[in-house]
């Protein structure tokens, strides 16, 4: 009974969701649609299920005095401040979103800088990881090689400059040898897709309930 | 022999210090380089060109401080080109810590083109439920978006009036680092029969090649070049034309690593 349930749920509300796509008339559609609103609700309730096991894990790391476990301090203090700052902001002004208010502030003085910075030290990994990984072991890893020096080129304006054609084969590996091992692969994925949806809408696949 | 084991072995922190020169240099010294605009940045150009005056375009923010340099020059130019071809815009978004990021460009462009918010744009804010809401907007927008960010109903504004659903809206742009724009495209554009076209970053754009190819977007504005390419259409150079030299050299640079690095895997091949 216990794994039943939720079976025979999946099933409705799947089987219902295929059929008010090809038929939106009410009263599948209206329903489709409170089942969207139902899951925007939930969706929401999961980030405050990812806020306490947040919690409980740097709470758990500075107890035990795992490795790290300052950095969890610094968590908790930021997690704290963007709360504190989000709601004094919404008491104020009626939304945290307000230019003027403190959430605004440390959004853009704290959050912003910090993910900007982290992104930006990808360029100087990638480069490092490139002149070391980027070999030409195989004839494939040449040739994937010489593919990515040539869009490389020939998505900056150097690499007309260097020689008036490298775009025109940049655009063609894009548009066509690119383009034809993408579509397979996503073909392939949402194939895969559609039999695993059949799958847990008819009650086969059921890890998702372990 | 010993320049070339050498040009094998190079530190990494060489690499590091190079590689934040080739970006640094172009842009203090204010490089500049000629810009060829590609035929799917013209074509998403053109499908704001063709559109009539006072047709509603909706913008979804899915990027944050990580894809900035990349997608705020083109959400900038879009906003130009949007409001001088005197169009409305929903600002909506599927990335909370992305919105209000973009709001300061969306509050710096309309002062600058004097558009009025209600009446020319509206800020719808955040709502979770993902895609939940992307199919949802098709039946009736109210149903996930009845306030906007301030709390404000939206059937307070003027022009969110005859707005419903996707039947009302012209175009939906999306400005994505993610796989938001797959989503756009699959749970929407497939479903609504809406018009749309992608803004991502370099990494993204080839995911969306076949979609542009299938018909299903009407063009691509991808990376920095695409941005640049963007501006130059839109008339407003900005940042992403002026960041072009950087890139071409750091570029340039990266692909002579790569290079080295194969010579010197050659040499220790032999050697062995």
């Amino acid at each position: 009974m216990k794994r039943d349930i939720p079976i025979i749920i999946t099933f409705l509300t799947g089987f219902l969701c295929v059929v008010a796509f090809f038929i939106p008339h009410p009263p599948l559609g209206d329903l489709q649609q409170r089942f969207l609103i139902w899951y925007a609700i939930v969706y929401g309730f999961t980030m405050v299920l990812g806020l306490d096991s947040l919690l409980k894990y740097n709470i758990k790391k500075i107890t035990q005095r795992k490795e790290g476990w300052q950095y969890s301090y610094v968590l908790l203090f930021g997690l704290a401040l963007v709360l504190v700052t989000g709601f004094q902001s919404w008491f104020k002004y009626g939304t945290p979103f307000e230019l003027r208010s403190s959430f605004m502030y440390s959004y853009i003085h704290i959050i912003v800088p910090l993910q900007a910075t982290m992104f930006a030290l990808l360029a100087f990994f990638i480069s490092s990881a490139a002149y070391r990984a980027f070999r030409a072991r195989t004839f494939e890893a040449t040739l994937l090689l010489v593919a990515a020096a040539i869009v490389m080129l020939g998505r900056v304006p150097i690499g007309k400059m260097i020689w008036s054609e490298i775009p025109v084969i940049s655009d063609w590996l894009l548009n066509i040898p690119q383009l034809a091992a993408k579509r397979g692969i996503q073909i392939g994925v949402y194939l895969g897709g559609v039999v695993m949806s059949l799958r847990i809408i008819l009650g086969i696949e059921r890890t998702y309930l372990t | 022999m010993k320049v070339l084991d050498w040009l094998a072995n190079i530190d990494r922190r060489l690499i590091f210090l190079a590689i934040g020169l080739a970006v640094a240099i172009p842009i203090i010294m204010k490089l500049r380089m000629p810009i060829r605009i590609s035929s799917e940045v013209r074509s998403a150009y053109e499908t704001i060109e063709n559109l009539p005056e006072g047709s509603v375009v909706l913008a979804s923010i899915d990027y944050d401080a990580t894809s900035a340099p990349e997608l705020t020059p083109m959400f900038r130019s879009f906003l130009r080109q949007c409001f001088r071809k005197k169009l409305k815009i929903i600002y909506t978004g599927h990335l909370a810590i992305g919105l209000p990021l973009a709001q300061f460009d969306l509050d710096m462009v309309t002062a600058e083109c004097g558009a009025v918010y209600g009446e020319d744009y509206i800020n719808l804010g955040y709502r979770p439920g993902y895609t939940a809401v992307m199919i949802g907007i098709g039946r009736e927008i109210r149903d996930f978006f009845a306030v906007d960010y301030k709390g404000v109903p939206v059937d307070s504004f003027p022009m969110m009036k005859d707005i419903h659903n996707y039947g009302d809206m012209a175009l939906i742009v999306d400005f994505a680092h993610g796989t938001a724009g797959e989503y756009w495209i699959q749970y929407v554009v497939s479903r609504f029969g809406v018009r749309m076209f992608s803004c991502v970053t370099g990494v993204m754009a080839p995911t969306l090649y076949p979609y542009l190819q299938a018909g299903q977007i009407t063009g691509i504005i991808g990376g920095l070049q695409g941005a640049a390419e963007y501006e130059m259409l839109v008339g407003n150079p900005e940042s992403a034309a002026f960041g072009m030299p950087a890139q071409s050299i750091a570029h340039l640079l990266i692909i002579a690593f790569i290079v080295f690095g194969n010579i010197g895997y050659f040499i220790s091949r032999r050697k062995k």
